[in-house]
């Protein structure tokens, strides 16, 4: 981890850096997010590169859905826009899927049908 | 800006860019013979023009949200003439009504169906009624629209993880060329700008409006708790969004970079050019149940501030229009537009291709919102989307702080 935020400092522009070494499908939408947004659906199995990792998806997901930029603490705020929209119910490692089963709502608690249990945002 | 186009003058000064007969039910049980009134105009799907829409209140109780909004709304410069439908027991007070949009100088007409003989009858006589009032209004006065002469409402639903990253912020850059160019632009859903007040109250033209803008959202934050659900359907989440303050966060993209000049109540017109936030959750205990039940709850509401028009945000695939006033839809999903192309104006998915920026999609936008002032069809008014809804609400008054003199 501190390893490689210092590589990114070095490189002085951590947007560059992480254009250079991040899956092009997945966006950064400020530096300070720990998560990326998917911009065109992703198929299990497949291998996406961010930053300095390759991680092999565990499942197909869907546009806008959002994976960890690196690995995030449980209770850990989520960041992006560089803006708190949550917070996490349990650890996640680089490119898991961060959505209703990991995080919440620092707010008002997120309702979901009850049969709904697929949040990967792509009909199978 | 140099665009101009021909509008429809107004008695109060206000110019329209749609002529259209509304045909209103003053409660439920009127809407039916409304509707059979308006069909043979109503449904471009079915060959009408689009020019005659049905609209209304559909409740029995005494409303003075109600009363305002559907005054605001039939005296609005996109309205040419009015035909109220009442059913003749309801609580709708119908005099009043008329006699508002009477003095507004538009033609109204009073259909009352159990005067009239019932159903048939009253359909019958609704039906001359347009034949004739149509082309009488069609010989309106014209007037020259420029810019500085719109009020545009923008709106996002059935968002989706896209939605804050390509249709939202191009509507804001849309937003921020109209206010330059001096239009008054109304951004809304409190509900939805849960998490977003400080940056908001910071862009506020005055520390006293901030404090308003902070208050309303705080409100609006109470309002969904005690009722359990925030402004967040189970579609947002198979589309990626996982809390409503992030939601939040995507949807406040919408009100682009300029100052905030006030805050507005259902049926407040803005004062000047700038933009606008509006408050759309009731004041007082909670009452009546959600603020906004839907979509277009909150596009009417936009539309009796003055919208000329709404910028509709979505991402997962929402297909509405809306009586009053056209909807310009925004699809912001790849995906969706290539499913649904048909039902969008814009398709902004393609900033996640790669295929163009915020910039491009911003200026397509404004685009289309000329064209569409200029009378050309938007999709869903081109497939027939008069979506109207309203319900149950109670506010109070803005104060002075809300619309800082300039």
């Amino acid at each position: 981890m501190s390893d490689q935020n210092a590589s990114m400092k070095d490189q002085g522009n951590g947007k560059s850096a992480m254009s250079a070494n991040t899956d092009r499908r997945l966006i950064l939408l400020d530096e300070s997010d720990n998560v990326l947004v998917v911009a065109a659906t992703l198929r299990a199995d497949e291998i996406v590169q961010i930053e300095s990792q390759s991680i092999t998806l565990q499942r197909r997901i869907g546009v806008g859905h959002k994976l960890a930029r690196r690995t995030i603490a449980a209770g850990a705020t989520v960041l992006k826009y560089g803006a708190p929209i949550g917070s996490m119910t349990e650890a996640a490692s680089a490119g898991d899927h961060v959505h209703i089963h990991n995080m919440k709502s620092d707010y008002i608690p997120t309702y979901t049908h009850a049969n709904q249990t697929d949040f990967t945002g792509v009909s199978s | 800006m140099n665009q101009t186009w021909q509008g429809w003058a107004r008695q109060d000064g206000r110019k329209g860019v749609r002529n259209l007969v509304a045909v209103v039910y003053l409660v439920e049980c009127a809407r039916h013979v409304a509707e059979a009134v308006a069909a043979p105009w109503r449904d471009p799907l079915s060959g009408g023009a689009g020019d005659v829409q049905a609209m209304g209140f559909p409740g029995c109780y005494p409303s003075a949200y109600g009363h305002r909004m559907l005054e605001r709304l039939l005296t609005h410069p996109n309205v040419g003439a009015v035909l109220l439908v009442s059913l003749g027991c309801e609580g709708f007070d119908k005099r009043r009504l008329a006699g508002a949009v009477e003095a507004s100088g538009r033609p109204v007409e009073v259909l009352t169906i159990q005067d009239a003989g019932g159903t048939r009858a009253a359909v019958d006589a609704g039906r001359a009624y347009i034949e004739r009032i149509r082309t009488e209004i069609a010989d309106g006065q014209r007037v020259e629209m420029t810019p500085a002469d719109l009020i545009v409402g923008t709106i996002c639903g059935g968002s989706d993880g896209t939605s804050g990253i390509t249709g939202n912020p191009a509507a804001g850059r849309a937003f921020d060329r109209l206010i330059e160019a001096g239009a008054a632009c109304i951004f809304e859903e409190t509900g939805e700008l849960i998490g977003c007040e400080q940056h908001m109250a910071a862009r506020a033209a005055t520390p006293e409006l901030g404090r308003e803008v902070e208050s309303a959202v705080h409100k609006a934050a109470r309002y969904y708790e005690t009722l359990g659900h925030a402004s967040f359907a189970a579609g947002n989440a198979d589309g990626g969004l996982t809390t409503i303050e992030e939601k939040s966060m995507g949807a406040y993209a919408k009100s682009g970079r300029s100052e905030i000049l006030g805050l507005l109540k259902p049926g407040d017109i803005p004062p000047s050019g700038g933009l606008y936030l509006l408050d759309v959750v009731p004041d007082g205990e909670v009452r009546f149940g959600f603020p906004n039940i839907n979509d277009n709850a909150e596009i009417a509401e936009l539309i009796a501030c003055g919208a000329h028009m709404v910028l509709f945000v979505t991402g997962r695939g929402s297909v509405v229009g809306s009586a009053c006033a056209p909807v310009i839809k925004i699809c912001a999903n790849p995906e969706t537009y290539a499913r649904m192309a048909d039902d969008m104006d814009i398709d902004a998915g393609r900033i996640l291709k790669g295929e163009a920026d915020l910039d491009q999609v911003g200026q397509e936008i404004l685009d289309a919102i000329f064209d569409t002032a200029a009378g050309e069809q938007t999709r869903s008014e081109a497939l027939g989307h008069q979506e109207f809804i309203l319900t149950y609400k109670s506010f109070e008054p803005i104060g002075p702080a809300c619309l800082p003199a300039r």
